[in-house]
């Protein structure tokens, strides 16, 4: 029974936050890996792009909330999703169009496009600050809980709770359903495998016929894809405010990195790594101890290893121990 | 001849800019502007020598520059004995078993050769240690917290001059910098870039939360000045009397004559920094440099250490940095955690490096000059722009209502343009390297 307990605990404030978060990282960290892996560059612009997309599903979910379209239970963000997908995808072929083509014409050195990209971060930050400001907007609606603490105690008759949110359930579902599909588009379609011929070897690919300008313009839809459904799903768990998405960049490098840059898989494993570190080394493990250790050793403490405030502190030092000891990443990753 | 026509002419036009300041809006705000502008001059000169000569991508200037902050407190606030008295040993003990475990670390990694037993052994020892450092520390700071935290609740700083705060923050950066530069040079740009954003962000996560240390979001005021107070020199006869010749009340001369006297401080620091700097480029250490940030291949095949040498020139800019934030919390006279944004203190600064020039000592200073003016007075500049288009409209019009609020973010806009087009139609910058 003790030992039950101590799982509910763990499941409750530990395992399920983590698989969210770290679902939402591996989304993030997919847009980052991709922009390295075909367009050659570190995209310092990826967490306001997340933050620009999730703008257009706040807007368009209060217009959709105001003439009273809803799906409820589902929150009504996943239905404006679609549309912010869209109009993220406008703005980055516009800026692709506008600003960075010029630059992979000249072929310019990776680090010319990181600053160009530090450019282009401050344009959309500068947007969604002017457009929404800078406040916390929650958007969820919908039911909260799938079970909610409470129903569950009742239901089983244990002392602990579990509550299962409804945005964590949709999405570890979402997360799942668009890694199946991305995969499925890189590996299957002839668009996906020309994309990865174009990452792999861009010479040969060029020779082979494929047109470069295609190619970018599907790895721009795709990162606007992902960017806007990992910024939507991270803004219904917790909330949306621009300077924590801006913020979020260092995690998400972090998990592309530790993958290994340019690697989908890599970003997907390296984004549960440190969502699951965070989480654990984060955490207060008191009650999990009193449960789980006999009555004399129970920690009087709250057995926190740091406080909550430093958690990118863990996405750094794990970031630094993989660069440090296997620098491609922990699936080989390329390297420019 | 020309080149040198027009980098005066540039640097007229910034003066003018301020000087106009002066005029329409007042002088405290034109030197307001003059001395932030001076400390961000100081700050690009700093990046410029890592990015501009070396090619290094730094983008934690926010660290070294919180950095500097901090030892302006450590230097400069006066002791709280009571705090010492309940937990300073403690903290001290603390601090030094940190720094004992990750020396034995660092010597148990080079003796094991075995990779399996090394990793395993030191992973064990540092989790271990961990624990005892943080039972060692705790209760310290928790009864250094527990010291009047409403006024102190810290241990204070050394009570030194606080002028003595200036190269210490360029040493601790310095500090800093090294352990960077021993884990993340060498590796690929991008993984310094990711690096150091990380531990800058680490740095101001310190400062937030180490209450002993900075009273945390409780922030640290009254640093002392190393200039007059205003009060006092309003109670100086002799001061009265010579405003009074000027045509000045006692009040606005007394806070004109503070600034002024900080911009001479400012001035002087940036002038020896640039004189150094200037002599460094020119020097066969400076042509070894861009050598090495043209062509690293062709510079190693020459001999040329490449991985010391970027260490050097990483830890060298980064102390600048340390310097420039030591500064500007004097300026401040406070210490603010939460203000430390890093839009602000690292990507603005980059703006001015890439719009000034990179490579080019003075074009970063211009750079820091003229996208500081900017910064400072986009929002006036767009408050009435936004009022002259929107003036057509209802008065009470939502759109215009919500637009005007919204202007303070024009800036980052703005900047976010001004970097894109400079980089588009003047990679090289507004005074080009030569």
């Amino acid at each position: 029974m003790e030992f039950l307990h101590a799982v509910i605990v763990l499941s409750n404030f530990v395992i399920i936050p983590a698989i969210t978060y770290g679902s939402q990282l591996a989304l993030g960290a997919l847009g980052v890996t991709l922009v390295y892996g075909i367009l050659r560059f570190s995209n310092f612009a990826h967490g306001d792009t997340m933050a620009f997309g999730t703008m257009v599903a706040i807007l368009f979910t209060w217009w959709f909330q105001s003439i009273g379209v809803s799906i409820a239970p589902l929150p009504t963000a996943l239905l404006a999703l679609p549309i912010a997908i869209v109009l993220t995808a406008l703005l980055l072929l516009g800026t692709d169009r506008v600003v960075l083509r010029f630059y992979r014409k000249q072929k310019s050195a990776p680090v010319i496009l990181l600053i160009v990209s530090l450019g282009i971060m401050f344009v959309y930050n500068g947007l969604v600050r002017f457009i929404i400001g800078v406040g916390d907007q929650r958007f969820s609606d919908g039911s909260r809980f799938i079970i909610s603490a409470r129903d569950f105690k009742k239901l089983t008759g244990l002392d602990e709770g579990l509550a299962i949110k409804t945005t964590q359930v949709i999405t570890v579902i979402t997360a799942v359903v668009v890694v199946a599909l991305l995969f499925w588009f890189l590996n299957r379609t002839r668009t996906g495998k020309s994309m990865r011929a174009f990452s792999d070897n861009e010479d040969l690919a060029l020779l082979s016929g494929i047109n470069p300008e295609r190619v970018v313009f599907y790895t721009w839809l795709i990162v606007a894809a992902l960017a806007t459904i990992a910024g939507t799903l991270y803004g219904l768990d917790k909330s949306f405010k621009p300077f924590v998405y801006f913020q979020l960049l260092l995690p998400i490098f972090a998990a592309a990195i530790v993958g290994g840059l340019g690697n989908p898989l890599g970003a997907i494993a390296g984004g549960f790594l440190i969502a699951f570190s965070e989480v654990f080394i984060t955490y207060a493990w008191k009650k999990v101890l009193t449960y789980t250790l006999p009555e004399q050793f129970a920690p009087s403490g709250l057995m926190q290893l740091l406080a909550t405030e430093y958690k990118f502190a863990v996405s750094f030092a794990i970031l630094l121990v993989v660069l440090l000891f296997k620098p491609t990443g922990l699936f080989k990753g390329k390297s420019l | 001849m020309t080149d040198n026509i027009k980098t005066y002419l540039l640097f007229a036009a910034v003066f003018l800019l301020i000087v106009i300041t002066g005029f329409i809006q007042s002088w405290n705000s034109a030197l307001f502007i003059l001395n932030m502008g001076l400390i961000s001059a100081v700050m690009s000169l700093g990046v410029n020598l890592q990015w501009g000569i070396a090619g290094l991508l730094n983008v934690g200037i926010m660290g070294f520059v919180g950095l500097g902050g901090l030892a302006t407190v450590l230097i400069s606030m006066q002791p709280v004995p009571e705090a010492w008295n309940a937990g300073g040993p403690r903290i001290l003990a603390g601090l030094l078993f940190g720094v004992l475990t990750i020396t034995l670390s660092v010597w148990v990694y080079k003796k094991i050769k075995n990779t399996r037993w090394r990793f395993i052994s030191i992973l064990i020892f540092l989790v271990c240690s961990f624990f005892v450092y943080k039972s060692i520390l705790t209760p310290g700071v928790v009864a250094v917290e527990a010291v009047n935290p409403a006024a102190t609740g810290y241990l204070g700083g050394l009570g030194l001059p606080v002028l003595l705060a200036w190269p210490v923050g360029g040493l601790m950066a310095a500090g800093a910098a090294w352990i960077i530069g021993k884990t993340a040079l060498g590796l690929r740009s991008d993984y310094l870039a990711i690096a150091t954003l990380g531990i800058s962000e680490i740095i101001i996560a310190i400062l937030r939360n180490e209450d002993w240390m900075t009273r945390g979001v409780k922030n640290v005021a009254g640093i002392p000045r190393p200039v007059p107070y205003e009060i006092d020199l309003q109670a100086s006869e002799n001061f009265v009397n010579r405003a009074a010749s000027f045509g000045l009340d006692p009040t606005t001369a007394s806070t004109l004559f503070v600034k002024i006297a900080y911009a001479g401080l400012f001035g002087l620091v940036l002038f020896v920094l640039v004189w150094l700097s200037q002599r460094a480029l020119n020097s066969p250490w400076g042509r070894m440099m861009r050598a090495i940030r043209d062509n690293e291949t062709a510079a190693q095949a020459m001999g040329k250490d490449i991985k010391s040498r970027h260490l050097q020139i990483f830890i060298l800019g980064s102390a600048v940095c340390g310097i420039a934030g030591a500064m500007m919390t004097t300026l401040d006279a406070q210490l603010t955690p939460g203000a430390y944004q890093p839009l602000r203190f690292t990507f603005l600064i980059w703006v001015m490096v890439i719009v000034g020039g990179s490579g080019s000592n003075l074009g970063s200073i211009l750079g820091g000059f003229l996208v500081w003016f900017l910064w400072v007075q986009v929002e006036p500049i767009g408050y009435w722009l936004v009022d002259l288009i929107t003036a057509p409209m209802d008065p009470e019009s939502p759109v215009r209502l919500h637009l005007l609020d919204s202007v303070a973010q024009m800036r980052l806009l703005t900047m976010g343009l001004f970097l894109l087009l400079m980089l588009r139609f003047y990679p090289r910058g507004m005074i080009p390297e030569k």
